[in-house]
């Protein structure tokens, strides 16, 4: 029977279904244990599987980081938490030399099934350390999937299938979509999930609303404003289709250049910051695709600026339902 | 405390004065980041949003080392960094106006807690752990360089010291010689790991060994012992002789951050940390010796009570940045 969980809930249930299912499988970070994961996404795992499946580390990113690397190499299935995608800075050489591409350097020998989790996402002050995407500079290297869940139905099915995935899977997590008691979290993060295990596939979008004027292309929290963007679009006689990419790398084109093809017009709703990101990306891709818009199309996100601190100045830069809006009418 | 009686009056109650205005102002910032979150805890609510590590408990590090410092002199702090910020002489007014997120504060409302940087006091943070250690390094190349006399601290946690940048910022800075004094704050967790399951050795300052440098442990509980290890750290600095590394036993009186469970936490824990309240127990050998009376120390606190109110105050009522202000300032030169 389905129950309504937050996404928290529901990546750690994830978790503990896969490490009852496979004893490879075990959890690396700080926090994770006693605490459950500052955002709570390992809640419950300690008490079940105990500290040495589910492992509190010092802070000493590239060493445990790095470590999964060489425990995947001997067949465990690692999943580590990096508290905030902004801290991946102390651990980057071992995830895009090393952890990235050693599929494909030992030309095949070496498999890397590693989950490696960590929290995005402003809109609370936490400034500019600690409220970053960045999921644009992971999608670029070569040897690394990239799924970004926006609500917690998508959140456990992606989760199972990165843990199954022989490739590493960076699993992103919008702190504000989590659904935890101190950080506000929008009630449509939160839906029914069925207690048993199942799959989300990695690499398919999902049209979470359909149209027929306009396509809006989000991830995790640009999802929900641009769905409810639509929704006020709507009254204005704006019909918006709502494309949820939940997966970055592999991008599923189908599902994008279909809706573009219908709708004509373009929108991307991006959190990250703007240049050289996923934002481009989707643009890109449809142009290559040889499909003409009826207009250019229209980004929504971060404009180059490391994130301010002070609540004025981060909303005023932070993408959200009335940017969305005013750029849908910018193209329509 | 033996030294306590070799030490001029006036310091000593610059030292409590300081000990003392550190407390009261995170008290009242406490105070004040809890409006508007209650009573549901909503971390983005309120006239401080944000997350907010308070220093409460742990005064005695910054007081003891900072008092030794000048202007010229630089301190790299963390996201734990109000009371080294303080004790190093940031204006209290900005750093406060900077926590509320107004224009008015140190960074225009840009940096925000975490984030505090005072170019004259020479005093930067950062919210990521061993960020500091190498920065500190780089200040102490610069005085080589320039022939100057200034020093560089370098702040840590317990938990900080097991990052890599600790190890190589200890090495880069004994083979170059550089004046540079690297501070281990240890309050025993970090965030909710035990420092016991976390590090190898039982004392950081064990460390320094491996890197051939001075390295001394020192009870943060007691001000004074750790205001006279810090001088001679500093003056050794000074004369070319090179780094030193300095662990202080503190206790964290308050949770990780503001609104932290602490569900992890033994409550022995707790109340250890409160029989090793360094302020009060100063405030106690002062009363007990006889080098201060309590009128004197009451006067002290009143200032103290009306300096943070006076920056509570500047902050409140400082308008907030034009948001447009966002888009600006990421490159020198203007655009
Ligand atoms: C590189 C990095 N990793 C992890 C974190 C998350 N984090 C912030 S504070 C903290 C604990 C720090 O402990 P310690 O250094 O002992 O300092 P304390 O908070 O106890 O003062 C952690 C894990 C971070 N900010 N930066």
């Amino acid at each position: 029977m389905a129950r309504k969980l937050p996404m928290y809930k529901a990546i750690s249930e994830a978790i503990a279904q896969e490490m009852e299912r496979d004893e490879n499988v075990f959890v690396m970070g700080e926090d994770i244990g006693a605490y459950g994961g500052i955002f709570g996404a390992t809640s419950g795992l300690l008490e079940k599987f105990g500290p040495e499946r589910v492992r509190d580390t010092p802070i000493s990113e590239s060493a445990f980081i790095g470590a999964a690397l060489g425990a995947a190499s001997k067949g465990m299935r690692p999943i580590v938490e990096l508290m905030f995608v902004d801290f991946f800075g102390v651990a980057m050489d071992q995830i895009y030399n090393h952890i990235a591409k050693a599929y494909y350097m030992s030309g095949g020998q070496l498999k890397m099934p590693i989950v490696i989790t960590t929290a995005i996402g402003g809109g609370y002050s936490d400034a500019a350390q600690h409220s970053q995407c960045l999921y644009g500079l992971f999608a670029h290297v070569p040897g690394l999937k990239i799924v970004i869940p926006s609500n917690s139905y998508d959140a456990k099915g992606l989760m199972i299938s990165a843990i199954r995935d022989d490739n590493p899977v960076m699993y992103f997590f919008h702190k504000g979509l989590m659904g935890l008691g101190w950080m506000p979290s929008p009630p449509e993060a939160t839906v029914e999930v069925p207690e048993e295990p199942y799959t989300v596939p990695i690499g398919e979008a999902k049209v979470v609303r359909e149209g027929s004027d306009v396509t809006i292309v989000g991830v995790a929290k640009t999802v929900h404003e641009g769905i409810w963007a639509a929704e006020e679009l709507e009254k204005e006689g704006i019909s918006a289709e709502v494309i949820d990419l939940r997966s970055l790398v592999p991008l599923d084109k189908k599902t994008l250049l279909d809706s573009v093809k219908k709708t004509g017009r373009l929108v991307i709703a991006d959190e990250d910051y703007r240049s050289y990101g996923m934002s481009g990306e989707i643009i890109a891709t449809v142009v290559e695709n040889g499909i003409s818009l009826e207009a250019p199309p229209v980004r929504v996100a971060y404009p180059d600026v490391p994130v301010p601190y002070s609540r004025v100045l981060e909303k005023y830069v932070l993408p959200d339902k009335e940017k969305i809006i005013n750029a849908v009418k910018r193209v329509i | 405390m033996e030294k306590v009686e070799e030490i001029p009056k006036e310091t000593l109650l610059e030292i409590y004065k300081v000990m003392h205005k550190i407390r009261t102002y995170e008290e009242t910032l406490a105070k004040w980041y809890y409006e508007g979150k209650t009573p549901r805890f909503d971390i983005s609510a309120g006239p401080i949003p944000g997350e907010l590590h308070l220093s409460s408990g742990q005064e005695s590090a910054a007081v003891g080392v900072c008092l030794h410092l000048k202007p010229e002199d630089a301190v790299v702090g963390t996201h734990r960094a109000h009371h080294f910020a303080i004790a190093k002489g940031v204006d209290l007014k900005k750093m406060t106006a900077e926590i509320f997120g107004k224009a008015t504060g140190l960074s225009g409302g840009k940096g925000g807690h975490m984030h505090l940087f005072d170019a004259y006091q020479n005093f930067s943070c950062s919210g990521i752990v061993g960020a500091s250690f190498p920065q500190a390094v780089g200040v102490g190349i610069a005085a080589k360089l320039k022939g100057e006399d200034y020093v560089a601290v370098a702040v840590g946690g317990d938990g900080a010291a097991n990052q890599g940048t600790f190890h190589e910022a200890l090495n880069l800075a004994a083979i170059w010689k550089l004046p540079v004094i690297f501070v281990i704050e240890d309050n025993s967790w970090a965030i909710s790991v035990p420092k016991d399951k976390s590090t190898a050795v039982s004392k950081n300052s064990e460390r320094a060994a491996a890197y051939g440098i001075p390295g001394v442990s020192v009870d943060g509980t007691d001000v004074i012992a750790v205001y006279e290890v810090a001088k001679e750290a500093v003056e050794r600095a000074r004369r070319g002789e090179g780094p030193s590394l300095i662990e202080i036993k503190v206790y964290r009186l308050r949770g990780h951050f503001e609104g932290d469970p602490q569900h992890y936490r033994p409550k022995e824990d707790f109340e250890l940390a409160k029989q090793k309240d360094p302020l009060l127990n100063f405030e106690k050998l002062l009363l007990e010796k006889g080098i201060a009376t309590e009128e004197e120390l009451n006067k002290i606190k009143e200032e103290n009570v009306k300096e943070v109110q006076e920056a509570i105050d500047f902050a409140v009522n400082s308008p907030y940045p034009e948001p447009e202000e966002a888009l600006k300032g990421v490159f020198a030169g203007g655009e």
